[in-house]
Order: C-alpha cells, then sequence, then structure tokens
C-alpha cells in the first residue's frame, strides 16, 4: 500500500516534470528580465518590434537563444531542451500576427572586396569597422531612450551561424522600422552590393578565439604587518592616492548586531572614482555587483587581513567583452592600493 | 513494484536536474516603477528572513559627482551567525560579504541583479560551505521571483 502512495505521488511530480513546456513561463523565467516582459527590450533587444520578428526566422532565434552571443552579454541556453526552446520561440513569435519567415538557405556570393568598401562606407559608423558592434548595453545608462536597439556586432560567431545569407540581405535591403538601421535599397544599393556586403559580412566568421585559460583567484588577499589601525591609515592614504574617495568606512557587522557590539576587527572601506563607475555603467548597467569598491580588513593572531574581490574574476561571469578591459585595469587598482598600504 | 518505484525516482531526479539552469548572475524584472519595486525587494528579503543592513545610494554619489543616472542602488543583507562564523573562519570570503542585489530603473520598470552565490566557492571550496551556498543560490532565486512578481 505504501509503495502505491509513493508510486501516485511520484507519478504526479513527474507528469509535472515531463508536462509540454510553458513558453510564456519559460520565456519569463530566463528572457525577461532583459528583453521585457512584452519583449519591448531593456539591457536586451527589443524582440517584439515587428520589423524584427516578422523578417528573421524561428532558426535564427533558437540558434541565438541555444548559443547566446559570446562577449556580448546574451548567454547561451544550452540547457533547454529542444522542446523548451520551441516553446519559447513560439511565444515569442506570438507577438506578430504574422508567420516567420522562410529564406532560401543557398549562399550568396557576392565581391568581397567590393563589399569591405561598401561595408566601411555604410555599416562601419554603426556596427564599427571591425564589425563588432555598438558599444553598451541597456536604456538605462549606455544610451539614449530614442534608441532602442545598440548595433549588433557582425563578427560574432553566434549571430553568423544564426542568421542566413538571405536573412542578413533582407535586413540590409528593408532595414529595422523603429531603429537606427534604414533600409539601403531606398538608400539607393543595388542588390549586387547588398550581395557584396553580405558576402563581406560573411567573411567575417571565424571561430571564436581560443582563450587561454587563466586560473584567476577570485578575490585578493594581503597580509600587513601593521596594526589595524595603522593599517587602516595607510589603506587609506593608498585609496586617496590612487585617485579614488573614500565615502565610507564600517565595521563588518554593522547594521547586523546593535551599535557599539560589532567586532572592532573587522573593517571595511568604501571607496569610489566617479568617473570610472560611470564608465562602467554605460558598459553594463549590471556591474552594481562590483559597488561599491571596497576593502575589508580582518585582524586575526596579531596579523590583518585585507581581502577584495578580483573584478577580473567576477567580470568573466557577464558574458560581456567589453567589460573585461575595464576589470583588468580594476584589479591592477585594487592590487596597487593593498601593496602600497602593506609595503 | 519496488523497481518500479525506485526507477521512478531516478528518472525525477534526472529530469529535474537537467531542468536545474544555474545562471552567473542572476536577474529578474519588476513591472513596478522604482520606489514601488525597492519597496518590495526588500520586503522579500526579511521575508527570507536575513537582516537588511544598508542601502548604497549609488545614483546619488554619480548625481553630486555631475553625472547624470537613473535611480541605481545596492541592497546588503546577511544573517550575523553566518557571516560571523564565515569571516572568521575564511577572511577571504568577508570580501563577498554580506550579499547584495543590484536595483535599478528601467524605464517605468525595475531590474534586479544578484551574483550567484555559488561562485563563492571559487574563494573557498569546502563541502559544507559549498551546502549553505546552494541555500543561498535558493534564497536568492525565491527573492528574485518574489520581486518579479509583486505587484
Amino acid at each position: 500500500m505504501k509503495y502505491t502512495y509513493k508510486l501516485l505521488l511520484l507519478l504526479l511530480i513527474s507528469l509535472q516534470v515531463v508536462a509540454a513546456p510553458n513558453g510564456q513561463s519559460l520565456y519569463l523565467e530566463h528572457c525577461a528580465a532583459c528583453h521585457g516582459d512584452d519583449g519591448k527590450g531593456g539591457v536586451g533587444v527589443p524582440l517584439s518590434l515587428p520589423s524584427f520578428l516578422d523578417r528573421v526566422p524561428d532558426e535564427y532565434l533558437e540558434k541565438t537563444i541555444r548559443q547566446g552571443r559570446t562577449g556580448r552579454v546574451m548567454p547561451a541556453f544550452s540547457d533547454l531542451s529542444d522542446a523548451q526552446l520551441k516553446a519559447m520561440v513560439a511565444y515569442i513569435r506570438s507577438w506578430s500576427v504574422k508567420p516567420a519567415p522562410l529564406y532560401v538557405s543557398n549562399k550568396i556570393n557576392g565581391n568581397n572586396k567590393a563589399g569591405k568598401e561598401l561595408y566601411s562606407q555604410h555599416c562601419a559608423s554603426c556596427h564599427g569597422e571591425d564589425a563588432s558592434g555598438g558599444k553598451g548595453t541597456g536604456v538605462t545608462f549606455s544610451r539614449e531612450r530614442s534608441l532602442p536597439i545598440i548595433a549588433p556586432s557582425l563578427s560574432n560567431a553566434g549571430f553568423l551561424d544564426s542568421a542566413s545569407d538571405h536573412m542578413i540581405k533582407d535586413t540590409i535591403k528593408n532595414g529595422r522600422q523603429g531603429t537606427p538601421m534604414n533600409s539601403f535599397r531606398e538608400a539607393g544599393l543595388s542588390d549586387q552590393q547588398i550581395d557584396d556586403i553580405v558576402s563581406y559580412i560573411r567573411s567575417l566568421e571565424k571561430k571564436p578565439a581560443k582563450t587561454k585559460e587563466q586560473s584567476l583567484r577570485a578575490n585578493l588577499v594581503y597580509e600587513s604587518d601593521m596594526s589595524l589601525k595603522n593599517t587602516l591609515e595607510t589603506v587609506k592614504k593608498a585609496i586617496v592616492g590612487a585617485n579614488f574617495r573614500i565615502i565610507r568606512i564600517q565595521h563588518f557587522e554593522q547594521g547586523y548586531v546593535k551599535k557599539g557590539k560589532e567586532d572592532e576587527k573587522k573593517i571595511i572601506v568604501y571607496f569610489c572614482n566617479f568617473n570610472m563607475l560611470n564608465e562602467a555603467l554605460a558598459i553594463d548597467p549590471r556591474v552594481g555587483l562590483f559597488l561599491p569598491c571596497r576593502i575589508t580588513l580582518i585582524e586575526q593572531e596579531g596579523k590583518v587581513k585585507l581581502v577584495s574581490i578580483n573584478p577580473a574574476t567576477l567580470s568573466k561571469k557577464f558574458n560581456n567583452d567589453e567589460l573585461l578591459k575595464l576589470c583588468d585595469e580594476m584589479t591592477s587598482l585594487y592590487e596597487s592600493i593593498m601593496e602600497e598600504a602593506t609595503l | 513494484m519496488k523497481h518500479l518505484v525506485n526507477w521512478l525516482v531516478a528518472v525525477f531526479i534526472l529530469t529535474a536536474s537537467i531542468n536545474a539552469n544555474a545562471q552567473d548572475v542572476m536577474i529578474a524584472r519588476s513591472k513596478l516603477a522604482f520606489p514601488e519595486a525597492m519597496s518590495a525587494l526588500q520586503n522579500t528579503i526579511i521575508e527570507h528572513s536575513y537582516t537588511l543592513s544598508r542601502v548604497q545610494r549609488i545614483d546619488i554619489g554619480l548625481t553630486k559627482a555631475g553625472y547624470k543616472t537613473d535611480m541605481y542602488r545596492v541592497v546588503f543583507f546577511g544573517k550575523h551567525e553566518e557571516l560571523k562564523w564565515m569571516s572568521d573562519k575564511y577572511p577571504g570570503l568577508a570580501a563577498y560579504l554580506p550579499m547584495k542585489i543590484a536595483i535599478f530603473a528601467e524605464q517605468g520598470e525595475t531590474v534586479a541583479v544578484a551574483l550567484n552565490p555559488k561562485h563563492y566557492s571559487d574563494v573557498e571550496n569546502q563541502k559544507k560551505l559549498n551546502i549553505i551556498f546552494r541555500r543561498w543560490e535558493n534564497d536568492i532565486k525565491s527573492i528574485l521571483s518574489d520581486f518579479r512578481k509583486a505587484d
């Protein structure tokens, strides 16, 4: 009898788990935070824009979700099942009354050299001379609100694998109404010229460079031979010397125990360089996870430890290449501050 | 019968683990405007038995420094016993503690972002800590889910 109950219970649970995936729920869980509940965009591009949705095939959406865009914030959802993926795409597609477009799959053979010239003349100002796309992400900090989209990276392996030649051609010909992408047919480009640009863009396809896996520590730790009081003073001096402003010094336990009961041997120093902060938020509005800059001082057995996050390691979680350089710089600054403070 | 039950248990565990999709950076959007969303976030953090220690007003600092910005705050929270024990025993972890959620306005809506606590194991990878990090991960998932659904 007890097995019957167990069996029934498990059957109920299993039925829930293996039930047909709900595209709306999956979209809300995985996509809405960046693209908006209604697909109008935000940190991510606006998916419900008719000039986008009506001109990209389901295969493009599926591959984009599956592979993401390496280094361009959009993560790869490689863990989703095919059924979940199709359910999500069907939900996204439901925002349009038009059926998904179909493009022929044959390759376009244009003239790369001519395409390069034309690309430089017509496309590079938005997509970049190297086709790496517009800078920044998110409507909040990185661009004017009147611009609903950042120019995508056309050289990104995820984009080139997802978009067929004829989809790219259609986009160049017709543009994307509601975005800065104009129709280049209306701008006077011939079919042949557009084919040349498509061929040039396709020639940018290359496998992502294998980056050397660095085993970086997730935190930075230094030791000081000075007393906690003296170390705090040298930390403050080093922070100011590195062009940061000290914004707050507090006990580690502040806010968790009654005032005056905090462990006095654990101190946090918060500091900021607002210019750098403004730059970081323009690159990626999610960088609040690095904020504010801080060094924690902990005295244990007569030794003082200085600890901080390692921005270079943390930045790798964001899938945003633009952020990497800035975070490497931040790590160097943290290191120099802590080195100077512990000399 | 016993074999069938065992088999179903195995299938269930396998299916559940396939569906577990742990994100590195956890993110959620609320349809609420910033003040209401901030209030909802703070309420759910407290409902999850965490203490809110403070809110860093990033936007105020930026504005004072002459930069234009929308609402942007960082909310710090934790449990005193855990914070004390971890910072005593594993001082290197203190760099990431207390936990925080960044919250910012995006037009009329609000976005909240948190680092997945599973990454704290990059600092200290120990079985007993990983159990706590997993619990924190589930708590943050639940907090962000409440934040998303708040009205």
